[in-house]
Order: C-alpha cells, then sequence, then structure tokens
C-alpha cells in the first residue's frame, strides 16, 4: 500500500469532486459542504468549472476548515475522482498520504493509482445498476451514493444528511424517501466493505455560530432589493448572470403588491451591454433606483454611457463581476483584473467611484449603499466582486438591516423649492461640494426643466464651448470626486503586534486568504500591519498608511498590479517602495502563494524575522 | 455662439389652448439648424401638436441620440426635460425613462444615422418591446453634422454630395417597424404639416411604441440632383451643385395635396420625390395589408407617408411587466424595502 503515512487529520482537510458538467453532481457535492456545516465545522467550497454546459470537465473543491480559513487552501487531500477524462492529472494532483476515492466498478490497471496514496475503491455504477433501471436516476442517485459512501469514510453524523435532504425536497415526499435511500445504500456499502473511518474526519464543533452560507452574487442583489433598486437592466454574461436572476427571484417573493399583484420593480433582459446600461441611465435620470450587473467585456462595451454618467452627473450601479480578461479570456475562471478600466473608464478625463466588498455580507451592505452613493454623488458607483466572491457559496455574517434607515436621494430640487424661488442651476455648486442640484422630469410647470447632455455646458445647463466654463465644471468635477472620500466604506487597518516598517495593501476576495499569510508569516516571524481598501477614491488614511511604512506589499489577482498603478498614480508616491503581489492565473489566491511571496521577498530585502534575532 | 436666448415677450392676443397656455410656450431656444432645414419644421409640428392637444409642457420628457436631428429637442417644448444622450442610445435611455415614470410623455427624437445605422440594434429592441413612446426619425439620408456622408436610409443608386454613389442596400425604417411589431407606424414629410401634425398628436394619444418616419431634406448636403432620399427615376436630374460653405435661407418646403394621389415635390435644389398619400379606404388596422402595400409602392419608386398602421388595443412595456401604477420613482423605502424581520428569516433560510 502507502509508501507514505495516510494523513491524519480532523475538521481540517480538502477535498475535490471531479466530475462532468451536466451529471448532477453540483447538487450533492453542495449538500456535502452544507452537511458539514451542520457539524459546526466552517467549510470554504469553491466551483471549478468550464465554460460550457455539458461534457467538459468540472470540479468542486471543499475545504474545510475548523479554524476559519475561508480563503482556498492548495493543494487536495482527498480527490473523489468520478471523471475519466481527468483522472490523472486528479490522481496526481493527491498530496502525498491522500486518499483517492473512485468508482470500482470497471477494474483499472495498477498504473492508474500512486503508491503514496490510499484508493478506496466503491462500485457505484454497480450498485446504482443493480438499483435503478432509468438511466437518469443511475445518474442522479450515484452522486448521492458517493455522498452516502463519504459520509462513512469521513465519519460524519447520516442525521445530518437526511435532515439537509427532508428541507430539500419538503413536500416531494418520493424524492425525499428515495434520495434517503440512495444516501443509505451508499453508507452501508462502505460500512461493510471498508476502513471506515479513513485518517480524514468530520467532527462535531461549534465554530460556525450564526454565520450564513450564501453567494456573493446572490447577497448583492438582495442589497439591491433592500437599497431601493426598481430597475435592473441586464445582458446575460458569466459570472454574473445569477445577480440578474436572484434580483429577480427576490423581487418576486418581495416586491409585490399584496392587494394587486402588481410589480414594484422592472427587469429588463437588454439586448447588449449599451442598451442595458443605457436603460439604467435613463431611469436613474428619472429618478429611479436603477442598476445592471455584468463583467469585464460587457464593462468594455459600457464605457461611453459612463463617460456620460460622469459628465451630465447622472447616478448609475453597476455590479461588476469580474472575470479573468483581456478579451474573453477566461469567462469562468476569477480574476480582480478592471481596476483600472472601472477606476478610468470611458474617453476623456474621468474617475469613478469603486466599491471592493471582501464577501456576500459586504456585498450586500455595499450594494444597498451603492444606490445611496450613486444619488447622493449623481454618478457611477461601480461594485466590483469577482467570481469567487460572487459565485461560491461563503460562510459570512447574517446580512443586517436597520428598519430606521431611510435612503438617502441626494440633492434633489422639488417643485416646493423652485416655488420658494431657489435658484436651480443644474451644474451650480451651491454647497462647495462639488454636488449640485438635480430635478426630476416633470417636476414643474414652468421652473426647474433643463437640457441633459454629454456636451459641455454652463452652470446653468446651458450649451457652452467656451474655455473657462468648461474647466470650471471640470474643476468641480474634480471637488465632488474629493467629497466621495469621505463618503465611501473606509480602509479598515489592523496592526502587527509589534511595530514594523513593512505593511501589506489588500482588496476584495483576497481577504481570507490574506488573514490566513499573516499567520503563516508571523509564524515564520515576518510583521506586517495590514490596511484593506474598501473603496476608491482612496481614502486619506491610505496616504498615512504609506508614509508610516517602509515598504507596502500589494497583494491582488492580476498581471500588472492595477490596484499599486491606481495607489501609485492617485497618491503621487515613489513606486519602489509599493510591492507588487500578484495571483494571476485565474484560480483564487491563496494563503500558501501569499506567505511564500511575500516571505521570499522579506528574506530578499535581507530582513531579519524578530524571533530569529531574539534568539 | 454657444447658447441664444430666446426673447420672452409675445402678442397679448396670442391664441390659448384649454390649458390656457399659448403657442410659445411649447417652443424652445432658437434653433441652431442651418436656416431651411427639414427639422425645423419637424420642430414647428411637434410644438403644434403638443400645443393643439392641451399637453403640460413640463409633463413631456424629450429624449434624443447624437446628430442634428438630436439636437431639436433644445428647440421646443422649453419647459419640458430633455436628453440629448448618446449616439443611437436614445431607444435605452427612452426605454429606462420610462420605466421610472410611466406618467410621463415619452418623445423620443433620431435621425437616420442614429436610428439606421449605430442604433438599429436599439431602434429594433424598443419597438420589439412596445415601449410607450412616441419615437420621431428625422430622415434625411445623410450624416448632416459629419458633412454629408451616406446614411443607411440612402438608396442605392443615389449620389452623395461629392458624387460618390451609393451601393448600399436602403434600410426603410417604416417596414422594419411594421415587421418589428409597432404598434402605430406612420410616414410623413417635414414640408406637409397639414399631415404631419395630426399624425405627430396621434402617436402622442398612441399607448404603445409609436414611429413616424420623417422625411426631412438636409439643404447643406442632400440639396443635390442625384441624391437625397429620392428614387432616382422619379428625381430630374440637375447639374447644379450647392457650395458647401454658402448655404442661403431659404423657406422650408410645403406641400398640400389631396388623399389618394401621388404628388411629385420639387425639393429646393431640384430634385423631386414621389409622395403617395394613402388612399381614403386604407384599412390602417391591418399590419400585414400595410407591409404588402408599402412594398408594392416602393417598388414603383414611391415613398408612401401617412398612417400606415395602428392596434388601438396595444399593449405597452409595462403592461407586460405588471408594473405597479404608482411610478417606480416615487416609490420610497417603506414600499421597497422588506425590512429587518425578512432578512432574519433569509438569514436562517442559509443556515
Amino acid at each position: 500500500m502507502s509508501d507514505k503515512k495516510p494523513i491524519s487529520s480532523v475538521n481540517d482537510f480538502v477535498v475535490r469532486f471531479a466530475n462532468v458538467n451536466g451529471s448532477g453532481s453540483a447538487s450533492a457535492n453542495e449538500m456535502f459542504a452544507r452537511a458539514i456545516l451542520r457539524h459546526g465545522v466552517p467549510v470554504s467550497p469553491r466551483n471549478i468549472f468550464p465554460s460550457n454546459i455539458q461534457g467538459l470537465p468540472t470540479w468542486y473543491e471543499v475545504r474545510v476548515t475548523e479554524a476559519g480559513h475561508l480563503g482556498a487552501r492548495g493543494g487536495v487531500d482527498m480527490m473523489v475522482a468520478m471523471n475519466p477524462q481527468t483522472w490523472d492529472k486528479d490522481v496526481a494532483g493527491i498530496e502525498p498520504g491522500g486518499y483517492l476515492f473512485y468508482d470500482s466498478t470497471k477494474p483499472m490497471p495498477s498504473t492508474k493509482f500512486r503508491d503514496d496514496i490510499t484508493v478506496i475503491g466503491v462500485p457505484l455504477t454497480a450498485i446504482t445498476n443493480s438499483t435503478y433501471t432509468d438511466p437518469r436516476q443511475r445518474q442522479l442517485f450515484k452522486n448521492i451514493i458517493y455522498l452516502g459512501a463519504l459520509s462513512a469514510l469521513l465519519d460524519m453524523d447520516p442525521k445530518l444528511i437526511e435532515q439537509l435532504i427532508g428541507e430539500q425536497y419538503k413536500g416531494k415526499e418520493k424524492l425525499l424517501s428515495s434520495n434517503v435511500h440512495a444516501l443509505h445504500l451508499g453508507r452501508d456499502w462502505a460500512l461493510s466493505n471498508l476502513k471506515c473511518p479513513i485518517g480524514l474526519r468530520v467532527k462535531k464543533s461549534d465554530k460556525v455560530g450564526d454565520r450564513i452560507f450564501i453567494e456573493g452574487n446572490s447577497a448583492a442583489a438582495l442589497g439591491a432589493v433592500y437599497g431601493g433598486a426598481t430597475v435592473c437592466a441586464w445582458y446575460p454574461i458569466t459570472p454574473s448572470s445569477s445577480v440578474a436572476e436572484a434580483f429577480t427571484a427576490h423581487c418576486k417573493k418581495y416586491r409585490h403588491d399584496p392587494e394587486t399583484g402588481k410589480a414594484k420593480y422592472a427587469i429588463v433582459q437588454g439586448e447588449d451591454e449599451l442598451a442595458s446600461i443605457g436603460i439604467v441611465i435613463g431611469a436613474s435620470w428619472n429618478g429611479a433606483r436603477a442598476f445592471t450587473a455584468t463583467s469585464g467585456p460587457g464593462i468594455s462595451l459600457m464605457t461611453e454611457f459612463i463617460g456620460l454618467s460622469y459628465f451630465a452627473e447622472i447616478p448609475a450601479v453597476i455590479m461588476n463581476i469580474q472575470r479573468a480578461g483581456p478579451s474573453t479570456g477566461m469567462p469562468t475562471r476569477t480574476q480582480q483584473c478592471d481596476i483600472i478600466a472601472c477606476a478610468y473608464a470611458s474617453h476623456g478625463d474621468t474617475k469613478h467611484v469603486l466599491l471592493f466588498p471582501e464577501d456576500p455580507a459586504e456585498a450586500f451592505e455595499f450594494a444597498a449603499a451603492a444606490f445611496d452613493l450613486a444619488e447622493r454623488l449623481q454618478t457611477t458607483i461601480f461594485l466590483m466582486l469577482d467570481l469567487d466572491i460572487g459565485m461560491n457559496h461563503r460562510l459570512c455574517r447574517p446580512l443586517k438591516w436597520d428598519d430606521a434607515r431611510q435612503y438617502d436621494r441626494g440633492k434633489i430640487m422639488t417643485a416646493e423649492m423652485l416655488e420658494e424661488g431657489r435658484d436651480f442651476g443644474r451644474y451650480l455648486d451651491v454647497d462647495g461640494d462639488g454636488i449640485p442640484y438635480r430635478t426630476y422630469p416633470g417636476t414643474h410647470p414652468t421652473k426647474g426643466s433643463y437640457f441633459t447632455r454629454g456636451t459641455s455646458r454652463d452652470r446653468y445647463a446651458r450649451y457652452s464651448e467656451e474655455g473657462t466654463v468648461y474647466a470650471d465644471n471640470m474643476q468641480r468635477l474634480v471637488r465632488k470626486f474629493e467629497t466621495a472620500q469621505d463618503l465611501v466604506p473606509r480602509p479598515l487597518q489592523a496592526n502587527a503586534e509589534r511595530p514594523t516598517k513593512y505593511g501589506v495593501i489588500y482588496f476584495g476576495s483576497t481577504s481570507p486568504a490574506m488573514d490566513e499569510a499573516i499567520g503563516l508569516l508571523e509564524a515564520r516571524g515576518h510583521q506586517l500591519d495590514r490596511l484593506r481598501i474598501r473603496a476608491f477614491p482612496f481614502h486619506s488614511s491610505v496616504a498615512s498608511f504609506l508614509a508610516e511604512h517602509d515598504f507596502v506589499y500589494v497583494v491582488e489577482q492580476n498581471r500588472d498590479s492595477q490596484l499599486r498603478q491606481l495607489i501609485v498614480n492617485e497618491n503621487g508616491i515613489d513606486p519602489v517602495r509599493l510591492v507588487p503581489i500578484v495571483h494571476y492565473d485565474g484560480t483564487p489566491i491563496t494563503a500558501r502563494f501569499i506567505a511564500k511571496a511575500i516571505g521570499d521577498h522579506q528574506d530578499h530585502l535581507k530582513v531579519t524575522p524578530l524571533r530569529k534575532a531574539v534568539s | 455662439m454657444t447658447y441664444i436666448a430666446k426673447p420672452k415677450f409675445h402678442h397679448p392676443g396670442l391664441k390659448k389652448n384649454a390649458l390656457g397656455y399659448t403657442h410659445r410656450d411649447y417652443e424652445g431656444k432658437i434653433s441652431t439648424l442651418c436656416a431651411g432645414c427639414g427639422h425645423d419644421s419637424i420642430t414647428a409640428s411637434i410644438i403644434e401638436a403638443c400645443y393643439e392637444l392641451s399637453i403640460e409642457p413640463h409633463r413631456v420628457a424629450k429624449i434624443s441620440g447624437i446628430g442634428c436631428s438630436s439636437k431639436t429637442p433644445d428647440y421646443f417644448l422649453g419647459n419640458s426635460h430633455g436628453f440629448n444622450s448618446v449616439h443611437g442610445r436614445m431607444p435605452s435611455v427612452l426605454t429606462g425613462a420610462n420605466l421610472a415614470n410611466r406618467d410621463l410623455i415619452y418623445l423620443g427624437v433620431s435621425g437616420d444615422g442614429d436610428s439606421a445605422s449605430i442604433g438599429f440594434g436599439q431602434f429594433a429592441h424598443s419597438i420589439r418591446r412596445g415601449v410607450n413612446m412616441t419615437y420621431i426619425v428625422e430622415n434625411n439620408g445623410v450624416y448632416g453634422l459629419t458633412k454629408g456622408q451616406f446614411s443607411a436610409t440612402a438608396d442605392r443608386g443615389s449620389k452623395s454630395k461629392k458624387g460618390v454613389t451609393n451601393t448600399d442596400n436602403a434600410i426603410d425604417l417604416v417596414a422594419i417597424a411594421l415587421q418589428l411589431g409597432a404598434t402605430f407606424v406612420a410616414r410623413s414629410f417635414s414640408g406637409d404639416k397639414s399631415q404631419l401634425v395630426p399624425l405627430i398628436a396621434a402617436a402622442i394619444g398612441h399607448k404603445g411604441a409609436s414611429f413616424i418616419d420623417v422625411i426631412s431634406p438636409c439643404i447643406a448636403f442632400n440639396n443635390h440632383a442625384g441624391s437625397t432620399k429620392s428614387f432616382d427615376y422619379v428625381r430630374e436630374h440637375n447639374d447644379a451643385v450647392n457650395r458647401l460653405d454658402v448655404l442661403v435661407g431659404r423657406d422650408p418646403i410645403a406641400v398640400d395635396y389631396a388623399p389618394g394621389t401621388v404628388q411629385v415635390v420639387e425639393q429646393h435644389d431640384g430634385s423631386k420625390i414621389a409622395l403617395r398619400k394613402i388612399e381614403a379606404d386604407y384599412d390602417p388596422h391591418d399590419r400585414l395589408g400595410a407591409q404588402t402595400f408599402l412594398a408594392r409602392h416602393a417598388a414603383k419608386g414611391q415613398i408612401v407617408t401617412g398612417l400606415l398602421y395602428v392596434d388601438p388595443e396595444a399593449e405597452d412595456l409595462h403592461e407586460h411587466l405588471n408594473t405597479v401604477e404608482t411610478p417606480l420613482n416615487a416609490l420610497e423605502a417603506d414600499a421597497l424595502c422588506p425590512g429587518s424581520a425578512v432578512l432574519d428569516k433569509i438569514n436562517a433560510s442559509l443556515r
């Protein structure tokens, strides 16, 4: 058998399922992750899927982590190899001492295995074929059967899985009982034929608490419902489509008038991204809260309208669920690669507000806040998610809403204010914050109308090509962007235990990997202060953080270190002091990667770890 | 010249409409288009139609794209909000605006470049969605603001002012609108106010996607023989060519003719267009019939004008989406936010 001692670990391991896209494995795999959660043990699952509907390989990875490390870990302790296409690569990817679970119905030559892993064969096809005759049933129940076998191997409580099946098939008794039956088919076979449990075990704990398990896209869509979005226009594009689909589902539940049954929302699937953003701009111009959800290629198409939103000062909320670019890139792989494209989107001098949520809970909060910010600042607000947050279930704190909260509709001049004789200049900075008043169309019979245009105009919205008039307006837009600095979510700083000259800046989905990496780096004796940036424009505390440290690592998931470029550009600082740490192969960044990259660089800088200096 | 103020005073005896507004209350800023431009005649017809309908001027939202035609909303309904948006994107902006507030009247003004080329897709999709709007294309077959390039409505074989022959087939927006399910389809001529004013008024009154193609001669760049929007065989060739930099102000073309006849209209430059007015017994409720009629006359080189199709029972996008009667932009947190109790339940379902 094994040359290496089998891995032994309780509540801390990675299981990866290798499946064929379209085989119905997704729901069984998700149930596996949920079942572990029900044991009170945190998990962090990730879909690794192709741009395909049926036939290509797909993986589902579950990191079981009692310590609560929700970033990707790297490495696989147990491979559930259900896809012959990827067998060799899957087997090769198992950590030494790891486990291989496979369908042993057909004998495999010994060359197809490894000596340093534990091989667990379960005749899944034989079991399903002897139990079911319908091909579709065979396919679907095979997934539940391997779930049953795994529950025995990993020492899971079958009652908790049965409970989940009960919740999923509530009211569908036939499906419920047949799923429970399949679960026990697999479980019983494993218990009678295999040594259970193996070295990897799930033990009941209490580390999940009141946290919820939700996808970032669904949370962002819920944030749009709570934030008062009434118009959604979108065009399908991976990985953003599920935002609009979730918004539709949430609205169907929570946004129909109980008496008339009528909808307090309008959702339009546009003919393209141009139409989607056009509809958003039109609706926002007319006083509704509107948003679109898209990804990189959609942002490229929308840029002309984004410039209009900036210059004509029309609110808009764009949720960008980033994927690997450029061009079509890797549509189903994650990156944080649209930072520059969004921050400076469109021709001419433009700057836009970006929000960087770290997880679904922040995606919910920031989505709702985006509508307040858009109306307050009368410009486009980007909610920058990525595939890793958007399309994976993530454990996060429960969503919260204060019922006393009112929407900030921004500076609106009403018919009453116009009647009082208030001076209305659409682009007149009356408060010194760069933000002018606007009127909704149809406000007053004779006062407050104006002509909105993407061409230059004076403070009273009258067309003008005078240089001074143009520059006056452009300077006001700069003032407005400065105002934005104090309205957007501030960076969060966490200092090392001991004072240090080294810092690290990160944002968005890098968060859990970064938190874990800090622990790894501290174990190597490296102390780093952390700053998590949550928005652009950068708050003044970013400049302070840079001033307080000799070297600052900027960790991000793109090739060109785009956030670093933005920091250098906006703060006018020496780029040498900002060290890029980039991960951009389309997989989520890991703690191991960050710790190695920063640790190696610290060594290169000849930083003597404090622990060594002391000892 | 960046902004021209228009004097506000007017004759005290000016006629008033049912709401007590005069004609002047529906006017906008002074046009900056070329003197004699067909578009200005359309502007006048819009003003006339709104005055006659006794619409409250501020209850109209005027939305346009980019180009000569798209500048015109600044020249009418000065008390209405206007939006000169992005080239070819008026339909999406109008759709969004309409979704936000179903109580306003939406007037989309576009040109042939705006709607038949860069915005052809948006034109098509706003029509097929049944957005409640009056969509007017001021169609001169030419890109005016960029000095005379062919547009997609220019007929095959027509010549540009520089003498280039157009080899591409023309798009007939009226035929397309009929095919896409527009519920009010008309064509007119900018110089035919007696026909155009009632058409605009009827389109505004229509609930659903109303489309009017208005042929509107460009006196600067489509004012020469062998070109414009007419078919070659109904046009008399004229060697006289206008000079690019000298524009002489003239009275807009005006025609008035009886129903059921074909009238040859002479344009400023001497070229001619055959205008066929629909017969008195034409049935404007038959979409297929209208398509056939249009095609038959197009083959003869005749441009059919008038109300081609109307579905008085049409539904609009709001009905398709089953939206509430209250404009969406008037709903606040109490109506839109499900609140913390619901959120607690949602949280519980996610554990």
